[in-house]
């Protein structure tokens, strides 16, 4: 039962993403080709919002509704943040999904993504499998 | 009200994006983020004797397999509840087996990028940039390379 939350939240995320349709393709393809700013704005004023209410958060040292310290970690930098991060860039434009609208494409009746998800899978499998000869 | 059966502007959608992630921290005390859940999903899927290099912490990312359900049942409800009109997310080309085949290639580069990169638009772009780090900006740019220096190439070479 204590995983329905991820559920609920996991919901509320799933329609704010496909109802402002960052999930699709075409609107990806625009942000790429600079056709329009919806994109850019969207993940520009999330950062703005996130940001102020993330220092917010840290300055009146808010605890979690369970009364624990918060868990706000960042992660080491290592080269695979660019290199990985271009190859991921590339399977975006790609798809037109990054890995959080592979789940709603499917979700929205889009059946084809179900191939950008077994291939995430595999390519996940793949990272790992080759982690220890790459670069990090 | 109904706004909301149509496309939602970015005013509404960003800042909701941005107000999820201290929410999300508040209530479960969990970092946004997605990519994991595709580990956690193979360790699902494959017999783990089968795959010893999966010794990273995996169960930490337990709770992104029911986030990412909820992702699709939330997608479901806006396709089929909250629009006035059928919306496509994916083009026509890709509703055939040569689409298909396209859709797996850039998966796998999705899947790979993102777990070398450790973490995704959400992970980085979004929950990374909202506590400033550095290393999310520096993946965040990579991934923005990666997807212009892809669409300039298609665009002068297909």
């Amino acid at each position: 039962m204590k995983n329905l939350i991820y559920v609920v939240f996991g919901m509320i995320f799933g329609i704010i993403l496909t109802k402002s349709e960052v999930v699709s393709w075409f609107r990806i393809q625009n942000m790429f080709h600079f056709v329009e700013p919806h994109m850019y704005l969207i993940i520009g004023s999330a950062v703005v919002v996130g940001a102020v209410s993330m220092q917010m958060v840290r300055r009146m040292k808010l605890k979690s509704i369970d009364g624990e310290e918060l868990v706000i970690k960042g992660k080491p930098f290592h080269k695979g943040f660019i290199i990985g991060g271009i190859i991921f860039g590339i399977g975006w434009a790609i798809t037109g999904a990054c890995p959080g609208p592979i789940f709603a494409q499917i979700g929205a009746g889009e059946y084809p993504a179900l191939f950008t998800l077994a291939g995430a899978l595999a390519g996940a499998f793949l990272y790992h499998s080759t982690k220890s000869k790459l670069p990090h | 009200m109904h706004w909301i059966f149509e496309p939602w502007n970015w005013y509404i959608a960003g800042p909701l994006i941005g107000f999820f992630v201290p929410t999300l921290l508040i209530v479960t005390n969990k970092m946004l983020g997605i990519s994991s859940s595709f580990e956690h999903l193979c360790m699902i899927l494959l017999p783990k004797e089968k795959h010893p290099m999966f010794n990273f912490n995996w169960k930490d990312s337990g709770w992104k397999v029911y986030f990412s359900g909820g992702i699709m049942i939330g997608a479901y409800v806006a396709a089929t509840f909250l629009s006035s009109s059928k919306v496509h997310f994916l083009p026509e080309q890709y509703y055939s087996w040569s689409g298909y085949a396209t859709l797996f290639a850039g998966g796998i580069l999705v899947g790979f990028g993102t777990r070398y990169a450790n973490g995704c638009t959400s992970g980085h772009a979004i929950f990374g940039l909202s506590i400033l780090q550095s290393s999310s900006l520096k993946a965040t740019v990579s991934f923005f390379i990666g997807g212009l220096l892809y669409t300039f190439i298609a665009h002068y070479i297909f």
